[in-house]
């Protein structure tokens, strides 16, 4: 089976759902990467891909209280937070100035119950008028379905006004896992699966790129990551809208499902995994965030060629107890590509090269 | 199978893909421990001194003598941390300084037949700097120290303070501690006198292939002619807060992949050896579960308490049931152990 597998990702052929079931209970790890790398290299050459960015989660206030997750709060709670835009550019300028330079910023947020849809759009656009040449990747499907309601706008016109505010690019957040038994569970007030991948056609069909995630590790089998991968790999038929890949290694403290962290095996099979199943996703992200440090550099040879960026101060996975840093340095970046020897090649939103290091 | 000689085990560490490195490694791995069985042991690390004279330039955890942070354990919280040892299912006690400079031979014994009189707890003692030490204080062998140490309760010896057995690299960053082939002597002496020990290597500061090569090569010697050791167990170099770091600015910890070819190695080269640990406390748990399938088949210590790396910004801190799960998860079964790698019990 693993031969004939080698034989399909070898000629080009397309993997079946039944070879990416056969591969994740597979022991296999060494020979699954070793092909997973071979894919990857194929696709990026030796490059592994970073961006200088910051993440910032303008409010955790939300109306979603899912059950992984650690960092939302009610309105009301003692450690609930708001930003206003004047302190998002304030946080941004900051940055900018300690940093030298920052390429993209990552905004999610929990839904607010309060705030107007103008104010994102006041958002994107102060910080655009501010910092012209960062890229804005912001808001998932579930923000966007949320502004929808809140503005009483179809999916479309919302995404027009806020791609014609300032916005660049969509995340992948949200996607958590399809099946809607397990959604069902552990985030039963969010959109479902059906209504994101909906969403997301739709911004790829207005020419937003978006990235795509899944969160594993917690309740899911290998069957409903099969079936999750399987509806990215078909979506991405259609629009050719998907920038990246990111799986998303779960974090389980302070969260209530109280399961173990992924295993260090686990991560590298589900990333080396969907290398090979999503021969259409051009790029696969190493979440540094949640894998750790050392699990993402090794995942560089293991399928994965991009790194998430330097992410000044992470919020949302170290509240569920990620034991990596929060932010990591340029030198640290580039040494953990070079010391698996892959060329460190820092990048823009749609990944351009900005510079070959 | 045929001896992986020093010359084919350079050219592996530089050119073998990590994938060749990691399936030979597991195929060795799998034939030594057929049943899957991984171990670890329960214990703490007990530093009875953070005084030392060797100053090393790696190492976080040393103050001089007139140093605010300076100490030695009294007897009271020495018996007191191996009470909460025994408390908690633990084994051994991994009982090591500092070499403290005003520190004799006395000391020593006292402190061992205080813990054998009050506890019964293994002794996995000093290392051989400190043996060495002792030796050239008193004016006496390294096998009459040994003997003495033996004698009042010392039951085995860690194999700390090998670094990287190279002068080379020794001369640089650890010029006062004690040469390679002195170590390999209190290693050696050690075995004849029936007391088994564990072999180390710290890798990932200055030193090349060829002395991590050398490393190996003359610890499988020494296995070869005295069969004493009972595990090999490979570290990376920690560099926050340490000497070699503010000489070297731009040394950078070597990462998971250095970690994992040199673990592989490890498992290919010392064919005499039979246990190879991971070592959770440098490369974090995750990485440690991977490593079970680059050739490791022992997790080390719970760790009670950890004080030599966490000095140096390093510190993944686990319990023993997680450290159980962690082995469960990727398919071996967990097992606690002995410090002779006896299985005491299955979990």
């Amino acid at each position: 089976m693993f031969s004939d597998i080698e034989r399909k990702i070898i000629v080009g052929e397309r993997l079946s759902k039944e070879d990416a079931l056969y591969l994740f209970r597979s022991e296999e790890i060494h020979n699954i990467g070793k092909l997973a790398d071979y894919v990857s290299r194929k696709i990026n050459n030796d490059k592994v891909y970073f961006i200088i960015n910051i993440h910032i989660n303008p409010t955790n206030i939300c109306v979603n209280r899912c059950k992984f997750c650690a960092f939302s709060r009610s309105k009301g709670d003692p450690d609930a937070y708001e930003m206003t835009i004047k302190e998002i550019i304030d946080r941004l300028k900051e940055v900018s100035q300690s940093v030298g330079y920052v390429k993209e910023v990552h905004i999610v947020s929990g839904l607010h119950p309060e705030w107007d849809f103008r104010y994102y759009l006041d958002m994107l656009q102060s910080i655009k008028k501010e910092f012209p040449h960062i890229g804005i990747k912001a808001f998932t499907a579930v923000e966007i379905d949320y502004f929808s309601k809140i503005a009483n706008f179809s999916i479309e016109e919302t995404l027009l006004k806020l791609k014609s505010a300032g916005l660049d690019i969509m995340p992948g957040g949200g996607a958590e896992i399809f099946n809607p038994e397990i959604r069902n569970i552990i985030c039963p007030e969010k959109i479902s699966g059906k209504r994101w991948l909906e969403i997301i056609k739709t911004a790829h069909s207005l020419g937003i790129k978006t990235n795509a995630t899944m969160l594993y590790g917690h309740l899911e089998s290998f069957e409903h990551r099969v079936d999750h991968l399987l509806k990215l790999r078909e979506l991405q038929d259609e629009t050719g809208g998907f920038l990246a890949f990111i799986p998303l290694s779960y974090q389980p403290q302070n969260t209530e499902i109280k399961v173990l962290y992924p295993s260090g095996i686990d991560d590298l099979k589900t990333i080396a995994i969907s290398r090979l199943f999503l021969d259409n996703i051009p790029h696969i992200k190493a979440y540094w965030i949640m894998l750790g440090e050392k699990l993402a550099q090794l995942s560089l040879l293991y399928g994965a060629d991009c790194l998430e960026g330097t992410v000044i101060e992470e919020k949302i996975a170290h509240s569920a107890g990620a034991r990596s840093k929060r932010g990591l340095t340029l030198k640290e970046i580039i040494s953990m590509i070079r010391e698996v020897g892959k060329i460190p090649v820092e990048r823009d939103s749609f990944y351009n090269v900005v510079k070959l290091w | 199978m045929v001896r992986v000689s020093k010359k084919e085990a350079v050219e592996m560490l530089k050119e073998l893909s990590i994938y060749e490195l990691a399936q030979r490694a597991d195929e060795i791995r799998q034939k030594l421990h057929p049943q899957g069985i991984v171990t670890f042991v329960v214990d703490r690390n007990i530093n009875y001194t953070n005084i030392c004279i060797n100053k090393c330039k790696f190492c976080a955890f040393w103050r001089p003598k007139e140093h605010p942070e300076a100490y030695i354990i009294s007897k009271d919280e020495l018996a007191q941390k191996i009470e909460e040892t025994l408390a908690l299912g633990g084994t051994q006690i991994l009982l090591q300084g500092g070499v403290h400079p005003d520190l004799a031979l006395d000391f020593y014994i006292d402190m061992l037949k205080f813990i054998k009189s009050s506890f019964n707890i293994h002794v996995h003692g000093f290392s051989p700097p400190e043996i060495s030490f002792l030796a050239k204080k008193e004016g006496i062998t390294v096998k009459e120290v040994l003997q003495r140490l033996k004698c009042a309760g010392l039951d085995s010896i860690p194999g700390g303070g090998a670094e990287i057995l190279s002068d080379r690299v020794r001369r640089i960053q650890s010029p006062n501690k004690i040469n390679s082939a002195e170590w390999l002597n209190v290693m050696r002496e050690a075995h004849k006198l029936g007391m088994r020990t564990s072999a180390t290597m710290m890798f990932g500061s200055i030193e090349a292939e060829e002395d991590i090569i050398e490393h190996l090569d003359a610890i499988r010697e020494l296995q070869d002619e005295t069969g004493g050791f009972t595990a090999f167990i490979p570290w990376s170099f920690q560099p926050l807060n340490t000497e070699l770091k503010k000489e070297n600015p731009e040394l950078q910890p070597a990462g998971s992949v250095k970690y994992l070819r040199v673990l592989s190695l490890s498992r290919i080269y010392l064919d005499n050896f039979k246990n190879i640990q991971v070592s959770w406390v440098t490369q974090g748990i995750k990485i440690a579960q991977v490593g079970l399938r680059f050739g490791a088949n022992d997790f080390g210590s719970t760790m009670l308490e950890e004080n030599v790396v966490r000095s140096a910004g390093v510190s993944y801190r686990v319990t023993m049931n997680e450290i159980i799960e962690a082995i469960k998860s990727v398919g071996f079964k967990p097992a606690q152990r002995d410090t002779y790698y006896n299985i005491l019990k299955f979990f």
